[in-house]
Formats: structure tokens, sequence, C-alpha cells
């Protein structure tokens, strides 16, 4: 590989460490039995084990994997929603996460008060998203559902609604979850072409997926995980062959 | 290939340009974060009686109905009525405080794990869901005080507003709502991983009904314990938040010898004290424990 242009990194990922700790004990019961017989309480499982990864800016990758091979966790960790328990995760700008869209999604309000309410979650301020208001509603393609409660909504319209919201926020690294299977065939296009779009404004993105097609589509470079190692760093395709 | 040299690859940015992620600091990030706030309370208040007929006119109900039961029982089998007069304003007085009280620290202990789904997909001051709790709780408090305001007026109570009453009612609130923030948060953070946190949180309430002169007068206690148990009882910053509604509220429409518990405004200094040392200590158990949140859910 060839030295480009100045690389300045959005994510360092640097020696991570991170164990669950997994109970066998869920009640006092269980806990004073398994003392008398001697047998442990918990057990641990090491999801990362010293995982060094730099990612520069305007860089898009694909952390690759078998289920349980840790890229959710890493994911995770880079988002801040867990802390490794050794080394350190830096990142640079604001970062946000497609991880789960929805999640911040309430039934009984209506498509318009949730968009509010998920962009703010994602940290938006309420200026930005009046703002964007009509571009998100736009790219959804369900203007005409937008005042009834969201609990009427087919999975695909309520999918759509997320995914737009959480695509329109104002961002340096976008992290995406296992969602490029969202909706129907030419939304799945026009999402690929909004990361697209991302990319080429030069905004970091780190995408976890099974999907190799779009997964090759989107991104130069894969890291290859298992067990919670990085056992391949490099361009996309060949990651993909070492995959397979 | 990247990596190996770390120092060569911080070298082209100062490390002062990136965060760490995950880190926040604690009750501050709540001021910065207060448009979600709002939301959040909004989605609150508003999705709490959907679909209920009556809706709102719940929270009158329940206050009423333990009202009328405490009046009948209390009151009229047990005739304290004739020991405190007014008794029922009286006891209408202590139980809106009280029940902000029980509605704030239980909405708060249940925050956490209400909100399950984000708290494990996405990182934000997980403050913000107690706080948005006990600001939903003083909501739903305002018609019940509205209601006793109603009942005072009607026995003649606006011409004896004083300002300090309003500071009475004013500090009662501030105290006991930074009192249950602060129990909220701690028992919040306890119940991720301890859903025994809940039981405990029912069982404290159904004692501080009890812990503060709602149903019997302060000078009960007096007669009974000895001094220093008066003396912390009256510290109690519930205690102290009923008395001064009972202040603000019984005292000024009621013609009697008893008297309200002796430096009422000393002890609503340490009261307050008292409020926001739990506050503290919630905050820093929060703290410490945020941080598993997500993998203990």
């Amino acid at each position: 590989m060839t030295v480009q242009a100045p690389t300045r990194p959005s994510v360092v990922v640097d020696g991570v460490r991170k164990s669950f700790t997994l109970n066998h004990a869920f009640s006092l019961k269980d806990t004073v039995v398994s003392w008398i017989r001697r047998k442990r309480l918990t057990s641990s499982f090491r999801a990362l084990d010293d995982v060094n990864v730099v990612i520069n800016e305007g860089e898009s990758v694909a952390l690759l994997g078998l289920n349980g091979s840790g890229k959710s966790t890493l994911l995770k960790l880079v988002s801040g929603v867990m802390s490794p328990d050794g080394g350190q995760v830096l990142t640079r700008g604001r970062v946000a996460g497609l991880i789960e869209v929805g999640a911040g999604f309430h039934p009984e309000l209506t498509g318009r008060e949730n968009v509010f309410l998920n962009a703010a979650i994602l940290g938006m301020q309420r200026k930005e998203i009046e703002e964007r208001y009509e571009e998100i509603v736009e790219f959804s393609e369900i203007e005409e559902f937008i005042d009834q409660e969201v609990k009427h909504y087919s999975s695909g319209m309520f999918m759509r609604l997320a995914f737009s919201v959480a695509i329109h926020v104002e961002l340096d690294v976008l992290l995406v979850d296992e969602i490029l299977s969202v909706g129907d065939a030419p939304f799945r296009e026009k999402c690929r072409q909004k990361f697209e779009e991302l990319i080429a404004q030069r905004k970091t993105l780190v995408v976890v997926s099974h999907d190799a097609e779009m997964v090759q589509k989107l991104c130069t470079r894969g890291v290859v995980l298992r067990r919670g190692k990085v056992v391949f760093d490099g361009p996309i395709s060949e990651a993909l062959g070492y995959l397979e | 290939m990247p990596l190996n040299d770390r120092r060569d690859l911080l070298a082209g940015v100062p490390r002062a340009d990136f965060d760490v992620p995950g880190t926040s600091r604690g009750l501050i990030d709540v001021i910065r974060w207060r448009y979600l706030l709002s939301l959040l309370v909004k989605t609150g208040v508003s999705t709490r009686y959907r679909n209920s007929v009556l809706g709102w006119t719940w929270s009158y109900v329940r206050p009423a109905a333990q009202f009328f039961v405490f009046w009948i029982v209390f009151g009229l089998f047990m005739t304290l009525e004739k020991g405190i007069p007014n008794f029922a304003v009286y006891l209408f007085s202590g139980i809106v405080i009280i029940n902000l009280f029980s509605e704030a620290y239980k909405n708060g202990t249940t925050s956490i794990v209400g909100n399950a789904p984000l708290v494990r997909k996405v990182f934000l001051p997980r403050q913000l869901f107690a706080v948005s709790a006990v600001i939903v709780a003083f909501v739903h408090f305002l018609p019940q005080l509205a209601l006793l305001i109603v009942v005072c007026a009607a026995l003649g109570w606006l011409g004896s507003v004083t300002l300090m009453s309003v500071l009475a009612v004013v500090a009662a609130v501030v105290i006991v709502m930074i009192f249950s923030l602060g129990l909220g948060l701690f028992f919040g953070a306890i119940n991720v991983r301890f859903r025994d946190a809940e039981n405990i949180v029912e069982l404290l309430l159904l004692l501080a009904t009890w812990a503060s002169p709602v149903l019997y007068f302060w000078t009960m206690v007096e007669n009974v314990f000895p001094a220093w148990v008066t003396r912390i009882y009256l510290l109690n910053p519930l205690t102290v938040g009923v008395e001064l509604f009972h202040y603000a509220f019984w005292y000024p429409v009621t013609d009697t010898d008893l008297q309200l518990p002796p430096d009422l405004g000393w002890n609503s200094l340490w009261a307050l004290l008292i409020s926001v040392s739990t506050l503290f200590i919630g905050q820093i158990v929060f703290r410490r424990l945020e941080g598993r949140f997500a993998q203990d859910l």
C-alpha cells in the first residue's frame, strides 16, 4: 500500500480489551447452592482481545466476521455505549450511530413528534431539526402518514422513518450496524446513494454487515474479526475473500 | 498497513482533538441536553393517559380516594378531627406533597430500566431519564396543588396569603424534588443490576406516609420518643416538606392552639442540605455504575 496524502485518524482503537461477566446465579438460592457445591458463580467471556484499528478521516471500513466475533461490541465501544476494560478508544468529531434504528421511537407519538424526539436523542438541537425536517420526511417517503401515530405504521414505514432521521444527523463519523437490509429494493438503493454522498463529503463510515454485496460497493477497507481478535485488515475484496 | 506506532498516527492531529466516547459530566450534561429533556418530559406527560377515557381526571381521583379513606378512618373513626381542627385540609396538604415525593421517587427509580432499549443502544447522559421522570411527577402534582388551593380559597385562605407562605410552598417542593431525584438516581442505578431496588422503594414509600406528620400531629412523636429521635424526625426532608405545606395552607385558615414544630426555617435549611447531599451521593453512585448499564440491562 502506498502512503496517501496526509491521513488524519478519526477513530483510534488502541489495544482494546473487553470481557463480559456471565452470571450463573440469578437468585440468592442459586448463589448459596453453588457456593456450597463450590461451583463458580460467574465466568468471563472475552469479546475483544487486544484490538488495534485506526480509521482515518474519509475512510469507509467494514467490520466483518461471524456472529459473536466481537464486531458489534467494537462498534458499541466506539459509540460510547460501553467502555473498554483495557486500552483506549478515541474518536474525533461528532459520532452518530445507526445502531438499531428506531430504538428511541415512541409508538404512541405521531411520526412528526418522533422525528423530533429521535433526532434530539441522536444529539441534534431544535434549530437543526427544524431546518432538516422537510428533508427527513421527504427521504422517508411517508409524508401522508406523518401525523399518524407510529404504532399504526407498517414495519417498513417505521424503519424508513427511523433510518431517515438517523442519516440526516450532522456527523463526522457514522456507525452502521446491520441495518442496510431496511426496506424494499428502491429504498435500499436510495440509502446506498446517501451513504456514497456521505463518503464523498469525506465522512468516516464504519459498517457492520453480513451483506457482502452491499459492503463491497460501499467500503474500501475490511477488518476481519475472529473471536475478538483482528485477523485481517486490508482492502475490502481481499477481506471478503479471507472471510470465505 | 496501519498502526503499530501510535505516536506517528497521533502526530498529524493533536490529542486534544480527540474525545473518549462514553464520558459524561453527569448532571451538568443535562443542561446541555435540555432540548431533549423538554421532549422527554412532554412525551412522559402526554402519553401517560393515552387511551384512557378519563385521562387527567385520574390525577385527581387517586389522591381524592386516598384522602377520603384517611379522613373517614382517622378523622371520624379515630376522632383525630377533634384534636386537629380543619383536619381535612391538614390531611390533604400533607398527602399532596407526599404524593409528589412518591411519584418522583418511583419514576426516578424505574427510569433507567424503563428506557432500556435506548440505554443499551445510544449514548446519551442517562441522568436525563431520571431528571425527566422527576419533572413529569412535578407536572402531575400541579393539578393536585390547584385543588388544594381551591379548597383553601373556599375557606377564606386567599386573604392570608403572605410572601412567607408562598416561599414555604416553593421551598417544600424544591426540597422534596431534590431529595427524590437523589434517591431516584441512587436506586435507579442499583435497579439495573438488582431489581430488588424496586421492591425496596415500594417498601420505603409505604413507610413515607407514616414517617412524616401527614395523618397525625408532630407532637405525638415528641410525646412518645426521646428528644433526639424527635430531632431526627423533624430533620427528615419529608417531614419538613409536609410541615411547610401545613404552614402555608392549613395554619392560616385554622384557629388553633396547636403549634407547628419550632425552628421550621432552620430545619428547612438543614433539610435542603440533606437533600442536596442525597443528590450528591446519588449522583456519585450513578456515575460509578453508569458504565455497566448497557451490558447489565
